[in-house]
Order: structure tokens, then C-alpha cells, then sequence
């Protein structure tokens, strides 16, 4: 039945009846987010099934032909008659499919570390806001001063002290962002919890825990999707800096920004595909993500017809 | 006010110290300094004269103790790699990342503030949307790439700037400076503008919400019913008011422009504390790492103390118990 979304009864009763298809409705109306959520939808497919969409597993030491090292863009594979659409690095590796395997490494660590800092803070937001008190003003510090050191600082220093590793490249990220997340979620919940709602569940004697998990959560929860989609996207830049800088990933599994750190020198003599490739994939998921992020922001917010 | 001030002092030097412990905890347990300081191939006599020598046969707080008292002595230890005390390694590099994080906070300022007028005074024009996407652009891209494209434009491509190192500098007051030769000047362009970017971004934003919030103020509009010129009201009325939260941030930002110039430095081959450190995390150089790291918490500390304090003694509503905020 199509309904009348001028009409705002109408358009009501369809966000109440059907949330998503309402939610997909308005998100769908911007071209800029349309376009940015075709691009990482088909990034991402292109990640999870780089196995099959590449040439050669780049990491299978067999796989390359050592003679086919730092050939440009469309050349011939001598070996196994594929082209080289993105050009070769110096060990005759396909930069095409070793961008899709990187792909996955640098959206992989992105993702998983934006969960478990949302995961953290959104608890530890969340505890803050109900609890209040002293609970609340030790985490806030905490917020307040990991807050106050520049991302990179911090991921610096724990790699300094942990060493490399993809772990490690995710602890540090995780550690970076948790306290966004904790704002965000004690904001919301502040002004859920001195709603009625909250105090007759207190009154009836409902848990903590459940008051927490049930009311203040998924008030949280649309705020918290924007920031982590963006949080995605800064997390696989800082670690692509930080894999670029030696101190992320480790060879053995490059993401894109160690990709870029390998075809760094190569650069100078004018073989310009080794960096720029993974370096333009790089750019392309960042700004699809931060596209959805945008679009989200605006279709999320609750405020948006005050 | 006083007693506000001086435990806004005491806590930070709360911070110092749990850093100082982080810090250590870090440095010793996660990673054995044994391994690294002995080679495998001394006697076993040997190994145990070095182990007493560097004194990591006594108790973990003995150690502790010795290295907050090498801190408090400005001791930090000898590089394995330099040879010399890390902290006058540390300090010998100090200049250079000092002058490329004011070249950076200055070129961001020249970029941010005039564009940011303009956007904010024709919020429609065609020009001004390119510049808000600009800034877009200028806070997601992350400085390693742009920095990268910006030597594949102007040094590969191009041949018009060098692509690293710090060019001819010339020695003022005991310290060598870049700025002050042509030679110096085109090597210190490029990183610049690569780290101004991001700042220039958010200075830009700002300036632009500045001028879209004082422009229908009564000031204005008065300044313009008194016939003054369209010039003197944007330069005078409108850009003296707008100046302030911008002047603020750059004091703020300054803290975190060096912290990114480890990006810029190590991309540009620019021979300041940034690379070292990065050379040292790479080289297991445990002093230099141990000495770079409490010279910037220190650094952050400090900027936060000072802003802080700035704040209370401007602003006498600012309270240290802090209302709750967002």
C-alpha cells in the first residue's frame, strides 16, 4: 500500500508499523548516502570474498613468479596468463588481489575494534548515567582524560610498549575509542534515566541490570550506530597510519596501509601503482563509510523533526 | 580560586606519577629487558655482573624507585643505538619538530581563518560549498596519504620541492633552523602544509560558524547602520570576535599538532623527535622510548594544566567540581 509521506498521521503510523522499511525509505532519499552505502556494500563484498575475485593468494610464497617483480598495470602474467591489473610489487606479487586480501585486514580490524569499544563504553557510559555518583565521576576522568591525548599518541604508546601485531594494533584501537562511545551513552542515558518510565521500573523493583538492558539501551542505540560507523572509519585510518608508520600490522598480514608503506619507495623511481592503488582503496572505504556515517547521522537523529 | 588551583596542580602530578608507573610496568614486565640489554653470546659470569650492574637483580619497586629518582635527576638512561643520553638525543631533535609544529599551526591559521571568513559570509556561493567539502576532505584523509600525494605531486611529478630532510639551516642561539634559509624554507613547505591541513580544516569550521553566529548580532548590524565600511565591519567588528575561539583551539590543538608530526616527520624524512621515536620503536631502543614518552605526557599534562588554570582565573563561574556537561 503506498502511503502518503506527506502526510504526517500517515507517516507515523508506517515508522511505528514498519520502523525499517520507514528508516530505509528516508535513508534511501539522499544520493550522497545511497552512493556511499553501494560502495561499501560492494567493498565489503569484495573483501569477503577476495579468495575468489583475485588472481593469486598473495600470501602464497608459491604463488608468485618472482620475474613478474614491479611490472606496471596491465601487463601479462608470464606464468599464468592473468593480467596484472593494478601492477606488480617487487616481488612479482598482484596488487590487485593483494589489495582485496588487505581489504579485508584493515576493514576486519576496523570493525572488530569499533564493537568492542562501543561494546566497553556504551556498558561503561551506561553505568555511569545510572549509578551517577562516585562510579560515575572515576569514569568520567577516565573519559575526560583519555579524551585529552590525541588518538594517535595512545595507540603510539601502547605499540611501543606491546610491540607489533594485528592484537595489539586492535587494543590500542579499542582503547582509543571506548571513551566516545561512554560519553555518547551516558548523555542519552542521563536524560532516559530522570524520565518517569525508569523511575516507576525502579519503584516496581526491577533490576539495575535489566533497567539498563532493556530501557536505557535502546534509547542508546541509534546514536551509537552513527558514531560507530564513523569510529569504523577512523579506526582503519589510524591503523592504517600506524601500519604505515611500522609499528601496526605485521608483514605477515599487510593491511592497505602496509601496502602503501611497501610501495612507499618504489614511489620515487616513478613506480607509482605499489602506494597509489592501496592508497585510493583506502581513500574510496574511508569516504564511503564516512558517507553512510553522514546519512545515518541525519536519519538517526532524533531531533530531526524538532 | 587558589585552592581550586592547587589541586588542579596536585592531580596533575597524580597523572604524572600513575604515567610513571604505566610506564614502567610496560617497559620492564611486558618486555624483558635482559634479553635486550645482554647479548646471548656473554658468559654466564658476565650475564651476572651486567644483571647487577644494570640492578635488575633487585626487587621490581627497588627498580621503580630508581628510575623515578633518575626521572626526578633528569636521567632517563643511554641510548643503545646513540650512545648518549636519551634525553639530549631527545632534545637535540626537540628544535626541529618545534619549528615544524609552528610552521604548521601558522600555515593553518593563514589557510583556515580567510576561507573560513569567506564560506561564512557567502554561505551559498558555489565557492563556499567546494571549500566546506574541502574541509571534509582535509578531516578524513588521514595525513600519512596526504602527505604521500602531496610528494608524488610537487617531488615526483613535478620536481618543484624536495620530498625530505631539512635542507641548509642556519645556527641561531645554539640551535639550527630551517626557516631561515630559501633552501630550508622549500624543504620545510611541504611537510608543513601536510600537517597544517587537518588544523586548517577545523579552524576553518569554526571560523565559518563564528562569522554565522556574530553576523546578525546588534553589533553588527549597528556598525553597518553607522555607515561604517563593508571592510572595517568584517575586519574589525566581525573577525575580532570571531578570533577568540579560534585562538583558543590553536592553543589547545598545539599539544596534538605535535603529536601527529610523528606522522609527518617520518614521511618527509624530517629529523625530529616524531621519526626518532619511530626509529626507536623499531630499533627496541627501550631509553629513547621510555624518555619520548614522559617528555610528551608531560607535555599534554602540562598543556591541560595551563589551559585549565587560564580558564579559572579568566572565567570565575569555571568550577573545578564541573557541573554535569553533555
Amino acid at each position: 500500500m503506498p502511503v502518503d509521506l506527506a502526510d504526517p498521521f500517515a507517516r507515523e503510523a508506517e515508522e511505528t508499523a514498519r520502523p525499517l522499511r520507514s528508516f530505509l525509505r528516508s535513508y534511501f532519499q539522499s544520493p550522497g548516502g545511497t552512493f556511499g552505502l553501494i560502495l561499501l556494500v560492494l567493498i565489503v563484498l569484495s573483501a569477503v570474498f577476495a579468495p575468489l575475485l583475485s588472481f593469486q593468494n598473495p600470501y602464497d610464497l608459491l604463488q608468485l613468479d618472482i620475474m613478474d617483480g614491479q611490472l606496471p598495470p596491465g601487463e601479462v602474467s608470464a606464468a599464468y596468463g592473468f593480467p596484472y591489473l593494478l601492477g606488480t610489487d617487487d616481488q612479482g606479487r598482484d596488487m590487485y588481489s593483494a589489495i582485496l586480501y588487505g581489504l579485508r585486514i584493515s576493514l576486519g580490524v576496523g570493525i572488530i575494534s569499533a564493537t568492542t569499544a562501543a561494546v566497553i563504553g556504551a556498558t561503561l557510559g551506561l553505568i555511569a548515567a545510572y549509578r551517577g555518583g562516585r562510579v560515575e565521576s572515576v569514569i568520567m576522568r577516565l573519559v575526560d582524560f583519555q579524551l585529552s591525548f590525541p588518538t594517535i599518541l595512545i595507540a603510539l604508546m601502547i605499540l611501543a610498549i606491546l610491540g607489533k601485531g594485528v592484537a595489539n594494533v586492535i587494543l590500542a584501537l579499542v582503547l582509543v575509542e571506548w571513551a566516545t562511545f561512554a560519553r555518547t551513552a551516558r548523555g542519552v542515558g542521563l536524560v532516559e534515566s530522570r524520565k518517569e518510565y525508569i523511575e516507576a521500573s525502579r519503584v516496581l523493583g526491577v533490576p539495575a541490570w535489566r533497567i539498563m538492558l532493556r530501557h536505557l539501551l535502546p534509547n542508546c542505540i541509534p546514536p551509537l550506530i552513527v558514531i560507530a560507523t564513523v569510529q569504523v572509519a577512523r579506526a582503519i585510518s589510524l591503523e592504517a597510519t600506524l601500519s604505515f608508520l611500522g609499528v601496526g600490522v605485521p608483514i605477515t598480514e599487510p593491511s592497505l596501509g602496509l601496502l602503501i608503506s611497501n610501495g612507499y619507495q618504489y614511489m620515487f623511481s616513478g613506480m607509482y601503482w605499489m602506494s597509489v592503488f592501496p592508497g585510493l582503496s583506502l581513500l574510496v572505504t574511508i569516504v564511503a563509510i564516512n558517507l553512510v556515517g553522514d546519512r545515518l547521522r541525519d536519519v538517526l537523529n532524533p531531533r530531526k523533526d524538532t | 580560586m587558589f585552592a581550586s588551583i592547587l589541586q588542579r596542580i596536585g592531580q596533575a602530578v597524580f597523572v604524572m606519577f600513575c604515567m610513571t608507573i604505566v610506564i614502567f610496568i610496560g617497559m620492564n614486565l611486558i618486555g624483558n629487558p635482559i634479553d635486550l640489554l645482554i647479548s646471548p653470546s656473554a658468559t654466564p659470569a658476565e650475564r651476572t655482573r651486567l644483571i647487577a650492574e644494570f640492578g635488575l637483580d633487585q626487587p621490581i619497586w627497588v627498580q621503580y624507585w630508581r628510575f623515578l629518582v633518575g626521572l626526578v635527576q633528569l636521567d632517563l638512561g643511554t641510548s643503545y643505538i646513540f650512545n648518549e643520553p636519551a634525553l639530549r638525543v631527545i632534545m637535540q631533535r626537540f628544535p626541529a619538530t618545534m619549528e615544524l609544529a609552528l610552521a604548521a599551526t601558522f600555515l593553518s591559521v593563514l589557510i583556515g581563518v580567510p576561507l573560513g571568513l569567506y564560506a561564512g559570509l557567502r554561505p551559498y556561493s558555489p565557492v563556499s560549498r567546494i571549500i566546506m567539502t574541502g574541509s571534509i576532505l582535509g578531516f578524513s584523509l588521514p595525513t600519512f596519504w596526504v602527505g604521500m600525494m602531496l610528494i608524488l605531486a610537487f617531488s615526483v611529478q613535478l620536481g618543484w620541492l624536495p620530498s625530505g630532510g631539512r635542507g641548509e639551516t642556519v645556527r641561531v642561539l645554539g640551535v639550527q633552523w630551517s626557516f631561515l634559509t630559501l633552501d630550508g624554507l622549500s624543504h620545510m613547505l611541504l611537510p608543513a602544509l601536510n600537517l597544517a591541513l587537518f588544523k586548517a580544516s577545523l579552524i576553518l569550521r569554526l571560523t565559518r560558524a563564528g562569522v554565522a553566529e556574530v553576523l546578525p548580532q546588534d553589533y553588527v548590524r549597528l556598525a553597518h547602520a553607522k555607515g561604517l565600511s563593508a571592510r572595517r565591519v568584517v575586519f574589525v567588528h566581525v573577525l575580532k570576535n570571531v578570533m577568540i575561539p579560534v585562538v583558543t583551539v590553536v592553543g589547545l590543538e598545539f599539544g596534538s599538532v605535535i603529536a601527529f608530526s610523528v606522522v609527518t616527520e617520518t614521511i618527509f624524512a624530517w629529523p625530529g623527535m616524531g621519526k626518532l621515536i619511530i626509529d626507536s620503536i623499531n630499533n627496541l631502543d627501550r631509553p629513547i622510548i621510555v624518555a619520548y614518552l614522559m617528555i610528551i605526557v608531560l607535555l599534554f599534562v602540562t598543556i591541560n594544566l595551563v589551559v585549565d588554570i587560564l580558564y579559572t582565573v579568566l572565567d570565575p563561574r569555571v568550577q573545578f567540581s564541573k557541573a554535569r556537561t553533555s
